[in-house]
Parts: C-alpha cells; sequence; structure tokens
C-alpha cells in the first residue's frame, strides 16, 4: 500500500462514526455485517437439529405427523405468515429510513414491527390455548381420542403423535422465544432511533438487527409448511 | 455513501409476492398431489426465504465476497446434517 493511500486513510478517520482500525465506513459496515453472518449459520445448525429430529420422526410415524398436522388451525397459520412476511417489510423500510437518515419514518416502521411482533406472538398464544384445551399438549393430561376418533381410515399410535406434538411446541416455541429477544432488540433500537443515534453515517445496529429479524422470518416460512401443512388433502 | 438503497418499490414487490406465495403454499395444500405436495411446498418456502435473503437481507447487493461464503457455507453444512443423517434413518430397514 502506497504512502498516499494511507496519508487518505488517516484523514477519513476523523470520521466520529468510524473506529480506527477500520479503512473505510463501507468496510467498518461489512464487517459487522460478516459478524452479523456468522451468527446468523451458527443460528442455522442451531435450528437444524430441531428440523433434523422432525425429519426423522415425520419419515418413522408419518400418519401421527399428518394427523396432528391437521388438528391445528391453517388459519391462524396462514395469518401469521402474512403478519411476519409484513414486519419484515417494515424492518426492510426502516434500514431504507436510516440509510437516508429519516428519523420519524424509521421510528414508525420499527414501531409498526414491534406492533406485528407483538400481534404474531398474540396469534400464536391463541393457537397454544386451543391444543391446551384440546389436551395436546405433551405430559400426563395429553391425550388424542379426538383425533383418533375423526381420522378412523388412519391407524395412529398416541405415543408417536406425543412426538409431534412435542416438536411442534418445541419448535414454534424456540422460535416463539427468537421473536421475543427480537422485540427486545427492537424497542432497544425504536428509543435509540427516536434519540436520533442512527443516520445515513451509522445505521449498524438496524442493519444487523434486521438481519436478525429477517432470519426469524426465514425459520417460519419454513416452519409453516413442515408443521401445519403436512397433509391437508381430502382424505379417500 | 451509506451502502447501497434499494428503492421502495422493489421492496413493496418481494412483499406482494411474498404475500401471494403465502396463499398459494396453503391453498395448494388441500389439492391432491400426492407425494408431490410436501416438495411443492418445500419449494416455494425455499423461494420465499430466497426472496427474503437476496432483497431484503441484501446479499444480492453486497460488495463483501465473504458473506456469500458465509450464506452458501452455513446453507450447505445444513444440507450435510440434515441429508447425512436422512442417509442413514431413510436406508436402516434395507440391511
Amino acid at each position: 500500500m502506497s504512502d498516499s493511500t494511507a496519508a487518505v486513510e488517516h484523514a477519513e478517520h476523523n470520521d466520529p462514526a468510524l473506529l480506527h482500525h477500520f479503512a473505510t465506513a463501507q468496510q467498518q459496515r461489512d464487517t459487522a455485517s460478516l459478524g452479523m453472518w456468522l451468527f446468523l449459520a451458527t443460528e442455522v445448525m442451531f435450528f437444524g437439529g430441531m428440523f433434523c429430529a422432525y425429519l426423522v420422526y415425520r419419515y418413522w410415524y408419518y400418519n401421527e405427523f399428518a394427523a396432528g398436522s391437521r388438528s391445528i388451525s391453517i388459519w391462524l397459520g396462514t395469518i401469521n405468515t402474512v403478519v411476519l412476511i409484513c414486519s419484515s417489510l417494515t424492518v426492510a423500510l426502516g434500514v431504507k429510513a436510516a440509510q437516508l437518515g429519516k428519523r420519524k419514518q424509521l421510528v414508525s416502521l420499527l414501531l409498526a414491527t414491534l406492533v406485528f411482533g407483538v400481534a404474531f406472538l398474540g396469534i400464536k398464544g391463541v393457537e397454544w390455548y386451543q391444543k391446551y384445551e384440546e389436551h395436546h399438549v405433551p405430559g400426563r393430561s395429553f391425550d388424542v381420542s379426538d383425533i383418533i376418533r375423526d381420522y378412523p381410515q388412519i391407524h395412529i399410535d398416541p405415543s408417536h403423535s406425543q412426538l409431534y406434538f412435542s416438536l411442534y411446541f418445541a419448535m414454534t416455541g424456540l422460535h416463539a422465544l427468537h421473536m421475543i429477544v427480537g422485540i427486545g432488540i427492537f424497542s432497544f433500537l425504536t428509543y435509540y432511533s427516536w434519540k436520533g443515534k442512527y443516520g445515513p453515517e451509522y445505521y449498524t445496529p438496524i442493519e444487523n438487527g434486521g438481519l436478525y429479524w429477517h432470519f426469524v422470518d426465514i425459520v417460519w416460512i419454513y416452519l409453516f409448511p413442515l408443521l401445519y401443512l403436512i397433509d391437508r388433502k381430502p382424505l379417500r | 455513501m451509506s451502502g447501497h438503497v434499494i428503492s421502495t418499490k422493489l421492496y413493496v414487490t418481494i412483499w406482494i409476492a411474498l404475500m401471494c406465495l403465502t396463499v398459494i403454499t396453503a391453498a395448494v395444500a388441500f389439492v391432491d398431489l400426492g407425494p408431490l405436495n410436501t416438495v411443492v411446498a418445500l419449494c416455494i418456502a425455499t423461494f420465499k426465504a430466497l426472496l427474503v435473503v437476496l432483497i431484503f437481507m441484501h446479499v444480492k447487493y453486497t460488495s463483501e465476497k465473504l458473506t456469500k461464503t458465509v450464506v452458501i457455507s452455513a446453507i450447505f453444512f445444513l444440507f450435510l446434517l440434515l441429508g447425512l443423517s436422512m442417509a442413514d434413518y431413510t436406508t436402516r430397514l434395507l440391511g
């Protein structure tokens, strides 16, 4: 590297948002984004273990998985997918508002994201409560005699049904936990955006918080068909 | 310079596409396609995930090649986990 380039780099270090060990603001942003992507790669493996368990048991006990899947509300699942996709749009537009330095727009988009996030958890709660009332929560009061009665043409082993519902609660529960963490992060981001901390020269927390939110959305994009749509076609 | 700014129009187009795909995947589940039902559902989900990763998460526009490497290797290792596990579980009864 020539001396003149080094001089230019030092001149740029007068930017208060630029840490001294980065040459340019772009390099600093790319580095932060790369770190976030590495974290998301570990999250892929974290959820991957559950998806693997799901695949193995679905392969072994397909009938019970299909019947269990029929018993959860496809309406609540679809509405929740729509809610999450809307929240992803408000996040994406929020990052853009931060890039352009539109503070008021950024705060309202982050607030909209929080509303969608809380709505998702509320709908999820309604769904879980339905399962609780139907005695489909694995444990001592677990009972799938209603499912067995509804589908006499399918052979169903209640202990295998319990595996489906265990995975259903573990996977949607882990996803909901990520949503709760996301809502925490976005409350923090909303507060600091309102204080005017983020703008075109520094919006890394908004960008990385957004990456996290979109990742949680993608997990749901896969959970929806895998848990809700296993077998909805008319039974012969 | 403040990174790549994507037009609001493109974001909204992607959002509309994601909404349509959600309705399609829920509707198609009620049509009897035999074993293809799962394949179609997973293809739609993967296409939706791709739209989110490339546009909403800016991977299509990043100048940092390492980011793309990390994304691809994360998917690769996930397939390694799922692929090798299923290669075991689905062939146990054959021996």
